[in-house]
């Protein structure tokens, strides 16, 4: 499910770069957050399928549901994350200006 | 339990080798393009740099979450008995290695594809525009 939420982030987080080439907000680093994350967790999803086998697939509901409250909070601390780097980079320079004018 | 260790080494070697690299580019000026099209290959090692910190950290939140990190040392409860240890560095050898070669190897897919988008590009944006229309 944590594989499932940050993979649909990232697919969602790349539609958005695509479609805002000339957007300053570094949308490609959030992209490539949440990308490496996915892979990483593909390869953790792999070697539990292949310790569990098809029960892999029917997990029990209150894990089910402790992975997608973890999913969530990956993608928020990714957004965060994401956010702290444009707020320090300033590349509109509004921070900049709000602060010290 | 630890995997993201093995990611995190790797953003390390990376992002001291991007710096080093970024130098010695501007130094030589490599790092300007003579179409304006191609990149500085710094700056195609950032996208690797930024999918290993990001997926590192995201893990390690993960491993925070499931109480596999403490904030008194060793850090990794792991650490604490023998049997746990041996277990970790398994799962560091197998799952940790996967993990930084899939990441890497992704990345090099995606400067594979960048490379060949480079070459195939006219040698200035006229010429791009020419061949558009």
């Amino acid at each position: 499910m944590t594989l499932l939420i940050t993979a649909f982030a990232a697919i969602f987080s790349t539609i958005l770069w695509y479609t805002k080439p000339k957007s300053v907000m570094q949308l490609g680093t959030l992209c490539l957050i949440y990308w490496g994350a996915s892979l990483m967790w593909l390869v953790d999803a792999v070697v539990e399928y292949i310790e569990l086998g098809a029960a892999y697939f029917t997990p029990a509901v209150s894990d089910m549901l402790n992975d997608a409250f973890l999913g969530l909070s990956v993608v928020a601390l990714g957004l965060i994350i994401w956010l702290v780097r444009v707020l320090v980079r300033d590349p509109k320079g509004t921070v900049h200006d709000r602060i010290l004018k | 339990m630890a995997c993201f260790l093995v990611p995190t080494a790797e953003a390390i070697v990376t992002t001291v080798a991007q710096k080093v690299i970024e130098k010695k580019e501007s130094e030589t000026a490599a790092a300007m393009s003579q179409n304006g099209i191609t990149r500085a290959f710094s700056q195609k090692l950032k996208w690797l740099n930024h999918m290993l910190w990001g997926g590192s950290a995201l893990l390690a939140f993960e491993h925070l979450w499931h109480g596999e990190i403490i904030p008194t040392f060793p850090f990794l409860t792991a650490a604490y008995h023998s049997a746990d240890f041996s277990v970790m560095l398994h799962e560091l050898a197998t799952s940790g290695v996967a993990m930084a070669a899939l990441v890497t190897a992704v990345w090099g897919g995606i400067v594979g594809v960048t490379a060949c988008m480079e070459k195939s590009m006219p040698a200035t944006p006229q010429a791009a525009r020419e061949r558009i229309q």
